[in-house]
């Protein structure tokens, strides 16, 4: 039981974590039907750039400003920064291949997650970067928290999860709610038409790399407050969250939610209950399973070409 | 009007329609005019055997002119890296699929051959029959993997072969536990494969301390055989097929194309000629491990290919001798700064033309540095007094600052600033974009000094990167790629 306890409660970490990436990719994707291989390399410039906020601010040891306040501050500085990465690289890799054939923005977008990794590897090296977050007041932050059984959960996790499921509630409501959102929704619908109708094709794209990219950047701080970074996480963590989105159907925002949580679940129930070796085998599992019966999906819509 | 040309890459057997020549003919029309286009016209008119007898002859009278074994290795090296661009060049070029797993299949090939021809099993087939078993295996293992995602569309296909290229990973680094066995003895790899047996007799990796010629020279021969091969698959009715469905599946799909078969089948030829080279590589080195097939030889390659231009098997061929040479010279700082120096040149040449922003621009360059080096050393002796490595330091050194000490934070806001000013730049027009130039050319070049030519490795793949987003965006169509044609 408390294993049980214990392994759905990291599914639920992991889950969130690829949920926020998987919906960087569903947008994108969403408004350019283009995968963007750089996405888990920007998840991964968000954590480096929260570890500097957290040296800026003093570091764990003696932090200039209340806990819950450098929190708050790392996320947004990581949410800042990856959206300018994501704007910089859409304005610069993608936008001149709008019209080419589909393979040229992919080899495009395999081109930027290969120069960020290296890039990052340059400035900072290839060690582990620990956010150190036992430090921050006594390590409240893991001794805090309640218990399930004999199964603690710390606090740490509960704001990681809540704070993930608020992400995505605010991001449901600006694309359902909001006059941008419908525009996203008209132009990942039918990109002539809605340029037709008069929409800003270019201003909705940049907007949707700004929330892609500022998702990935709050998950990279929010992860990396549990688990060591490294400037080489990027292409496995990418890997999984767009996993994810094809998992749960992509272009759709619960799907891709659906597909972090399923990906989540199903890797830390086979490290919980198997073995931690293969976890990767199993995803990789799900995912052709998926490609066998449901190619279009847990929650996607099935493809019509149009000539 | 003279004689309309041919299209230059027109099969010689009949050519895919009437209208890709209506297509190509304002092309044609509007080639390069003067000596250059002349030459260019010539050159179009050498038969494709013609390129294979010039690079098979350039290789091989290689070891003859330079007795190093330095340069016959990295000429061997070059071969291996020329075949897995050709079987990439199916997939991609032709077939105009994104198979991101292709270096998973060269690892196929390498430890298919490590686990058949070494002591970790005993079994040691001849090279006669263990070569086309594997080349089987690799196609066997391409259909496999391309066989989930049933329509093949573009981005599936990207995600399972991409996670397919992790799963092969995470198989042979854990692979020394399967069901309790030791099968591809984990990440330590598989140590004393065979070499290469031709009909009894050993290849033999070295003679006398030095890299001896058989390999390369069986390495030649195998990428003039597969050459040959592929292009009469190329100009067959497959070949064709292949390439209507990289323009337009959809359409192909109406004429009652098999384009799933076709698509597996591309995929398949791809994977078998990566895991032919995979069975090279492991023989010549004598070991393979997990950590050599992954994501960083997968970007090499896929340059090579773009670089030099999907669908041309010439193409490919140099794009992969240029990149390795490359990456080669990347390696040592003096070469490496040549290289980076002239390049710097060459750019801004390329990007001004002949004109007389050009002299000013370099002029200010130089002009600038100077300045600022003399500035810099007046006021903190320390900020100028580092030294670099390797041939011209102590010319550049007195032009670009190097400190002592970088001190944590210069490096990457050096480095940061340096790529927004350069996108920026492109961005800009007019004057003030020559004069924004000179401050970024010296600031690259202190970059380069103080930050990327002290780590060459993350910085060769950081010029890979770069080179592979800059061409798919300024010549998608490589040094030598067919080009698209739209017929509407």
């Amino acid at each position: 039981m408390d294993t049980f306890v214990q392994v759905t409660l990291n599914g639920l970490t992991a889950g969130s974590t690829y949920a926020l990436i998987a919906l960087g990719y569903t947008l994108i994707y969403g408004v350019l039907k283009l995968l963007n291989f750089a996405h888990g390399d920007v998840f991964m410039v968000g954590s480096f750039i929260g570890f500097g906020t957290l040296q800026a601010l003093g570091g764990t040891s003696d932090p200039v400003v209340p806990v819950w306040l450098l929190l708050i501050l790392m996320v947004l500085a990581g949410m800042a920064g990856c959206a300018i990465l994501g704007v910089a690289i859409e304005r610069f890799a993608y936008r001149p291949l709008r019209d080419a054939p589909r393979i040229a923005p992919l080899i495009s977008a395999l081109g930027v997650s290969f120069f960020l990794a290296n890039s990052m590897q340059l400035m900072f090296g290839a060690d582990q970067r620990n956010y150190g977050t036992f430090a921050l007041g006594n390590g409240e932050l893991f001794t805090k928290g309640f218990s399930i059984g004999n199964v603690h959960v710390p606090l740490i996790r509960i704001i990681t999860i809540v704070a993930a499921f608020a992400l995505m509630v605010v991001l449901w409501f600006l694309v359902t709610r909001t006059r941008t959102g419908k525009a996203m929704r008209a132009v990942s619908f039918d990109r002539e038409a809605a340029a037709m109708m008069g929409i800003d094709i270019d201003r909705v794209i940049v907007f949707t790399f700004v929330l892609g990219s500022a998702l990935a950047g709050a998950g990279g701080v929010m992860f990396a407050l549990r688990v060591p970074t490294a400037a080489s996480i990027g292409f496995v963590i990418g890997l999984k969250g767009f996993t994810a989105a094809v998992i749960g159907g992509i272009g759709s925002i619960p799907g891709a939610v659906a597909g972090g949580m399923i990906l989540g679940f199903a890797e830390s129930f086979t490290t919980g209950y198997i073995t931690t070796r293969w976890s990767d085998l199993a995803i990789f599992t799900v995912l052709i399973t998926f490609m066998l019966f449901r190619p279009n999906g847990l929650l996607g819509r099935a493809g019509v070409s149009k000539v | 009007m003279s004689e309309p040309r041919e299209p230059h890459d027109a099969p010689s057997g009949p050519a895919i329609g009437q209208d890709e020549w209506v297509a190509r003919h304002g092309d044609n029309r509007s080639a390069r005019a003067g000596a250059l286009g002349t030459i260019e016209a010539r050159l179009r008119t050498v038969p494709w055997w013609g390129w294979l007898i010039l690079l098979v002859a350039a290789f091989a009278l290689l070891p003859i002119v330079s007795p190093s074994g330095y340069v016959r290795r990295v000429a061997f090296d070059t071969t291996v890296y020329m075949l897995l661009a050709l079987g990439l060049n199916i997939v991609v070029g032709w077939g105009g699929l994104l198979d991101l797993g292709y270096v998973a299949f060269y690892g196929v090939g390498a430890y298919a051959y490590a686990l058949l021809d070494s002591k970790l099993f005993g079994i040691h087939l001849p090279s006669i029959v263990s070569i086309p078993l594997i080349v089987l295996i690799g196609a066997l293992a391409g259909f496999l993997v391309g066989l989930p995602s049933r329509r093949l569309v573009g981005d599936y296909l990207a995600i399972v072969t991409l996670f397919f290229l992790q799963i092969f990973l995470t198989v042979t680094t854990n692979g020394d536990e399967i069901l309790g066995k030791n099968i591809t003895n984990g990440a330590n790899g598989i140590l004393n494969v065979d070499p290469l047996n031709f009909l009894g007799h050993d290849l033999t990796v070295e003679h006398a301390g030095v890299f001896a010629v058989s390999y390369l020279y069986v390495g030649v021969a195998i990428f003039a055989i597969v050459y040959v091969a592929l292009h009469f698959v190329n100009v067959s009715r497959t070949g064709r097929a292949w390439r209507s469905l990289r323009e337009d599946p959809l359409a192909a799909e109406t004429m009652g194309m098999p384009v799933s078969m076709l698509k597996l089948m591309a995929f398949s030829f791809g994977a078998g000629v990566a895991a032919l080279t995979g069975t090279l590589f492991a023989s010549l080195n004598a070991s393979t491990f997990p950590l050599t097939f992954s994501f960083p030889l997968l970007i090499t390659i896929y340059t090579m290919v773009i670089l030099g231009g999907q669908g041309s098997q010439f193409g490919v061929a140099i794009g992969a001798i240029l990149i390795s040479v490359l990456l080669e010279l990347l390696r040592d700082p003096s070469n490496a700064r040549v290289l980076f120096y002239a390049f710097a040149v060459l750019a801004v040449i390329a990007a001004l033309g002949r004109s007389r922003a050009l002299g000013a621009v370099l002029a200010g360059t130089l002009a600038f540095g100077f300045a600022a080096h003399a500035i810099a050393g007046a006021i903190q002796h320390d900020w100028v007094a580092g030294t670099t490595e390797g041939g011209l330091a102590s010319t550049v050194s007195s032009w670009v600052i190097v400190p002592t000490t970088l001190g944590d934070w210069l490096g990457p806001v050096a480095y940061i600033s340096l790529i927004g000013i350069g996108l920026t730049l492109t961005l800009i027009r007019g004057p003030l974009r020559y004069i924004l130039l000179v401050p970024t050319l010296y600031l690259a070049a202190f970059v380069w000094e103080n930050v990327l030519l002290v780590q060459p490795e993350p910085t060769r793949y950081i010029v890979l990167g770069a080179m592979l987003i800059a061409l798919m965006v300024v010549r998608p169509n490589g040094i030598f790629g067919e080009r698209r044609v739209e017929i509407i």
